[in-house]
């Protein structure tokens, strides 16, 4: 996979000395230099042994744009974005995982249709918009609910210089929620249906008969068998969510990663953005097998070679 | 009070083994309300797109000059009937070619996806073997990379080249379509695997039918029905990535009007003007919420054991 991403970095026409090319200060000579004292003169697999031999221990390069080694810019970020991503996702799995119980044991009650609408409405919200209108409406105007006056910040990860912890929390609120909105929508879906298939079979019948009261029996038999599947879902939602976070934090102006990737976008260096890449890449197949993994642990009855 | 669990004891799902006839697909379909809401929408989004040239109130690059004072209009102001964006272009009118733009991007994007992913899919569940190991391979790689960071990375390097100019209508459908392809893939790599064990496969190739031929003509029109239900939500995914594309500047550039490149300035005038960002969102969020609906109503409609 590391081929491909280098491949398609590197013999993209123009290749990582773009930036330069469209200085008018630098000649063909520079260029010629550059790109001796960078190897890049050099054949293509020996670049890409050189670069996965630097990758493995841990040197990206440097960013052009940054004026700093590609893993010190990531690396200073990261901490940011995965505070949104945790958030995030743990909020997601609340509710979601919430919705869809209630959603299955009250199958076509009002309760249900609202949820199931509900998600319909996440599912096909564009996250950049649904950004821009909690931006307007709790923010801009400071909608007034429950006798409160709402006025979030809209921007920024904090607005004091030394921490506070009330001042963060309201930064993270709004980011939180519209990050979040897609996976609730995805997992309160998946996890009615899940829900559903779970309550149909024998034990639950069996435990049901043998007196255990209908909240023990949903929460303690059913929940337990029904998230199971849901380690899949989650792994595969992954790639979505580090999607989700490089729009959140641009409409934010969250000081992570992702904002880090759309500057890198805009001035062209690729250095930094094969570093973003293979790190979320990296991530994502690791979580993939660790949820394999977690699988076969939770349900016995999946056994691996 | 255990009584009033949802169990249905003894419930043994229907297996179809033949694909449900014509008839049978509409009367489900029209049962599912939804989705009937949601075709005739998507018909009345689809007519104002082609007919974006006869309806226009205005056109959509034209700067009302006489109007405009350097801010956006309110909608009402001067015959804008939606108002107009900061650049004093009618709002309606580009919204009206933003359509054209975007559903002409997901409709050709998804036809390329489709076709990519049937093709390698059913070549990989009928041969089976090394040809199966590499495309399965191909497509795990496809999907462990997040999608939208890669568009990005990919329109930056044909902008890098060039300029941000040369991000067309064509590189934008390609570039999207030569992605969204691993799920379809999959998809039809699942049934071709069942399928080719079945009794008309083998008397397909008894007679001495040649490979191409058992694929097109005998197993893939048995395979149609989760392919068609894919096809239209991924029309609804690649409308949402066009317009996220977009809104980052990385997508259709201007002045081509698209539902995403309208919200691009919206944020910086959200608080003088908050139209101009409502209504091409509302846009994207009634027809992708439309889609996904007709999708559902097509799933429940042509096999109710999907899922």
């Amino acid at each position: 996979m590391s081929i491909v991403l280098f491949t398609i970095l590197q013999y993209a026409p123009g290749g990582p000395l773009t930036p330069y090319l469209q200085n008018p200060h630098i000649t063909e000579a520079d260029i010629i230099r550059l790109k001796h004292n960078l190897g890049l003169d050099q054949p293509g697999y020996v670049q890409y042994f050189k670069w996965l031999f630097q990758v493995v221990r841990g040197d990206f390069g440097w960013s052009m744009s940054n004026s700093e080694p590609v893993s010190q810019a990531i690396l200073e970020r990261l901490p940011a974005t995965l505070t949104l991503m945790g958030c995030a996702f743990v909020f997601s799995l609340a509710i979601g995982v919430t919705a869809g119980i209630i959603s299955a044991v009250r199958q076509y009650s009002w309760l249900d249709y609202t949820v199931t609408t509900l998600a319909f409405f996440g599912q096909s919200m564009p996250v950049f918009w649904f950004a821009l209108m909690m931006q307007l409406a709790f923010s801009v105007v400071g909608i007034t609910a429950f006798g409160y006056k709402f006025s979030l910040p809209s921007a920024g990860i904090s607005s004091l210089d030394n921490f506070d912890f009330w001042d963060r929390l309201q930064h993270l609120v709004l980011p939180t929620v519209v990050l979040s909105l897609l996976f609730i929508a995805q997992w309160s879906r998946f996890m009615r249906s899940s829900m559903l298939e779970v309550v149909r079979t024998d034990y639950m019948r069996t435990a049901a008969a043998k007196g255990v009261s209908q909240r023990a029996v949903i929460l303690k038999h059913g929940l337990k068998n029904a998230l199971i599947p849901l380690v899949t879902v989650i792994a595969l939602s992954l790639p979505g969510l580090f999607a989700g976070a490089v729009v959140t934090e641009t409409i934010f102006a969250w000081p992570g990663m992702g904002r880090l990737f759309i500057n890198a976008l805009g001035q062209f260096d690729f250095a930094l953005l094969m570093g973003y890449m293979m790190l979320t890449s990296f991530l994502v197949i690791t979580f993939n097998l660790v949820a394999d993994l977690c699988y076969a642990w939770l349900d016995p009855r999946v056994k691996y070679n | 009070m255990a009584a009033s669990l949802p169990i249905t004891p003894g419930a043994v799902p229907v297996v179809e083994e033949t694909a449900p006839s014509r008839n049978t697909v509409w009367r489900r379909f029209r049962r599912h309300k939804p989705a009937l809401i949601g075709a005739v929408i998507i018909i009345f989004m689809a007519l104002i797109a082609i007919g974006a040239n006869v309806l226009k109130p205005a056109d959509p690059n034209f700067i009302d000059q006489v109007n405009w004072q350097g801010y956006p209009l309110a909608p009402g102001v001067a015959h804008h009937i939606l108002g107009t964006d900061e650049n004093g272009r009618d709002l309606l009118a580009r919204l009206m070619f933003g359509a054209r733009i975007s559903l002409t991007v997901a409709l050709f994007a998804v036809i390329m996806g489709i076709s990519i992913g049937t093709f390698l899919g059913a070549i990989s569940g009928y041969y089976g073997g090394w040809v199966d190991f590499i495309i399965m391979r191909a497509t795990d790689v496809v999907l462990s990379i997040p999608l939208l960071p890669l568009l990005l990375v990919l329109t930056a390097i044909v902008a890098g080249t060039s300029n941000k100019a040369s991000l067309n209508f064509g590189v934008i459908v390609v570039l999207i379509g030569g992605l969204s392809w691993p799920s379809v893939a999959r998809l039809v790599r699942a049934s071709f695997l069942s399928l080719r064990e079945r009794e008309f496969a083998e008397a397909a190739k008894a007679v001495g039918n040649r490979d191409g031929r058992i694929i097109f003509r005998h197993l893939l029109p048995n395979a149609v029905a989760p392919i068609i239900v894919q096809a239209t939500l991924e029309v609804a995914n690649v409308i949402i990535l066009e317009s996220t594309l977009s809104f980052l500047g990385f997508g259709i550039q201007p002045p081509t009007a698209s539902w995403g490149n309208m919200l691009a300035n919206a944020q910086s005038n959200i608080t003088v003007a908050p139209w101009a960002a409502i209504f091409p969102g509302l846009c994207i969020l009634v027809t992708v919420l439309a889609i996904n609906y007709l999708g559902d109503g097509l799933r429940d409609a042509l096999d109710p054991n999907m899922r």
